[in-house]
């Protein structure tokens, strides 16, 4: 019996054997089927793109007429970055310090728990919605489409993110830390900022990136809030071009030029998501 | 399990004659515990506890687990009201002032009653050097000469020949031992009156449990030290009084050299005799 019971110890069962070689198979199959669209949407834009990037694209705006060769985005690039730097001007702050409310002091009363599942809600809300909503509170009160308007509907975007990341950020920050800062005579808030804040620096930064990331190429918030300029604007009560709008108009144009300049577009545009979550990564493993 | 007690005693004995020559009759009372009470949320941790801290001595607490002996010093400089829910009541004297008086700033006396925790916390985001100046830059402390400060302070925890030659790398680059050592230097380097130590060896080894003991004689020369401790041995090295509570109650409190060979009560008796805890 003993005898038996050892060998049974030491040798694998076949049908345990072959069970492990098809999940692991499975496994893997999956993994690849997963990454064939990443693959596949990168090949494409990058093939298609390539060649129609020129440094008019980067110089012309898009109002020379389809029929003509030489168009480009610039209208589009430069609103693309002020609508996402007013994002980023009122999204960060407010949702940062309500990262810092909800993890140091509001921790788990009422109040802190609501905002904490109104934010987790908010982020499961369609951009379309809060493009609608923009689109009452704003346009329709200004009666004209503008740059603010369009940022104003990214920060509300951003808000959700921003604030629960950089809540789980803070949580990280383990309590000894703070203790060690109050132990030493530091106020409170002093404690928050210099310590607490500088520890998860890092990891909100990284959250913030991804948010920026994420609105850089939302369309739909953006359609009737900053609607678009065929003309380089820098007026934040003007409508503006935006990459992502101006793709989705050139993509669906019955002209090769204009299906090319968003092919040109849609590759600029990925590159610099791209960009952004290469150095969300690199900022976070510095800080190991 | 009394022999080895009986040893290290005898050790401190010993090596210990700072105490006998100052002699409790003559030293003064630094700080002075009354009826304190201390709760976590509605549980009662500390019953009301009266005991006095002698100064430039060193003040030993002992106990089983849940005993209030944590409890009790982080009420000494105010840091148990920092976890939600915590509160204190009472009196706590620090020079003949209530630091539990209206009006009193509790960062105000943080400063100057430091503390030194279980797991070593040295700032991650600060070098070495800046861990040491830490308390200073963030109170905006002016000093004339940092570089003699932070070489002082680290010679006076005894870390100055290890890390000399990096100062600037991270405070969380260093081992345990010496990250304990220098939080203790972080803490000393505002020079409080009096330092609280909440188990500062129970998360390090032997060797580095030595240096520390090493260094609370030193240091307890010229500062005031409580240190709370679940080793009782340790307690009956480096300490000149030792206070034994239990279910958050002080039972025993006396000259460390009594309390561990001419207990007075039962149950101070059963525990330093290993018959609980």
């Amino acid at each position: 019996m003993s005898i038996a019971l050892a060998k049974q110890a030491t040798s694998i069962e076949p049908r345990r054997r072959i069970t492990d070689v098809v999940m692991r198979g499975l496994c893997v199959a999956a993994t690849v089927i997963a990454l064939i669209p990443l693959v596949a949407v990168l090949y494409y834009v990058a093939s298609k793109g390539v060649g129609a990037i020129s440094w008019e694209f980067f110089t012309h705006d898009s109002s020379t007429p389809p029929s003509e060769p030489g168009g480009g985005m610039s209208n589009a690039i430069v609103g693309s970055l002020m609508v996402v730097g007013l994002a980023c001007a009122m999204g960060i702050p407010v949702g940062v310090l309500t990262g810092v409310y909800l993890s140091e002091l509001g921790r788990d009363s009422m109040f802190a728990r609501t905002v904490r599942f109104t934010a987790d809600a908010m982020s499961g809300i369609p951009s379309i919605v809060i493009g609608v909503f923009t689109y009452t509170l704003i346009v329709l009160h200004q009666r004209h489409f503008s740059a603010l308007a369009g940022g104003v509907a990214l920060a509300i975007i951003m808000l959700p993110t921003v604030t629960r990341t950089t809540e789980e950020m803070l949580k990280l920050v383990p309590d000894s830390l703070r203790e060690a800062a109050l132990a030493l005579g530091v106020p409170r808030w002093k404690a928050i900022v210099t310590i607490v804040l500088r520890t998860a620096a890092p990891g909100i930064a990284t959250g913030v990136m991804l948010a920026i990331a994420r609105v850089a190429g939302e369309t739909a918030p953006l359609i009737f809030t900053a609607f678009g300029n065929p003309h380089v604007s820098t007026s934040l009560n003007q409508p503006v071009g935006t990459m992502p709008v101006l793709i989705f108009e050139d993509a669906k144009s019955p002209y090769d030029e204009l299906n090319r300049q968003a092919a040109a577009g849609a590759l600029v545009l990925v590159a610099f998501i791209l960009l952004l979550n290469i150095t969300a990564r690199l900022v976070v493993r510095r800080k190991k | 399990m009394s022999l080895p007690m009986r040893e290290s005693v005898r050790v401190k004995r010993d090596t210990n004659k700072t105490s006998a020559e100052k002699g409790p009759e003559a030293a003064s009372i630094k700080m002075n515990a009354e009826g304190l009470k201390a709760w976590f949320g509605s549980s009662l941790a500390l019953k009301g506890v009266s005991l006095p801290i002698v100064d430039k001595q060193v003040t030993a607490i002992i106990g089983p687990s849940g005993c209030g002996k944590s409890t009790f010093v982080r009420c000494l400089n105010r840091m148990h009201e920092v976890v939600p829910g915590a509160r204190a009541e009472g009196t706590v004297m620090l020079d003949g002032a209530d630091i539990y008086g209206p009006g009193t700033d509790p960062v105000l006396v943080r400063r100057r009653v430091g503390m030194v925790f279980q797991k070593p916390n040295p700032f991650p985001t600060m070098s070495i050097r800046d861990n040491v100046l830490a308390g200073m830059k963030l109170n905006r402390v002016a000093v004339t000469d940092r570089d003699a400060l932070v070489e002082q302070t680290l010679r006076q925890v005894a870390l100055w020949d290890e890390v000399k030659d990096v100062l600037a790398r991270s405070g969380t680059s260093l081992s345990g031992g010496q990250q304990q050592r220098l939080c203790i230097a972080r803490a000393l380097a505002l020079e409080p009156e009096v330092l609280l130590m909440d188990e500062p060896c129970s998360a390090l080894d032997p060797i580095a449990t030595a240096r520390i003991e090493e260094l609370i004689h030193e240091i307890g020369k010229r500062v005031t030290i409580v240190i709370v401790t679940h080793n009782m041995q340790q307690a009956a090295r480096v300490s000149d009084h030792t206070a034994f509570f239990y279910m958050g109650e002080l039972v025993e409190y006396a000259p460390t050299d009594q309390l561990f060979t001419q207990p007075s009560n039962s149950r101070t008796e059963d525990y330093i005799t290993g018959r609980f805890g």
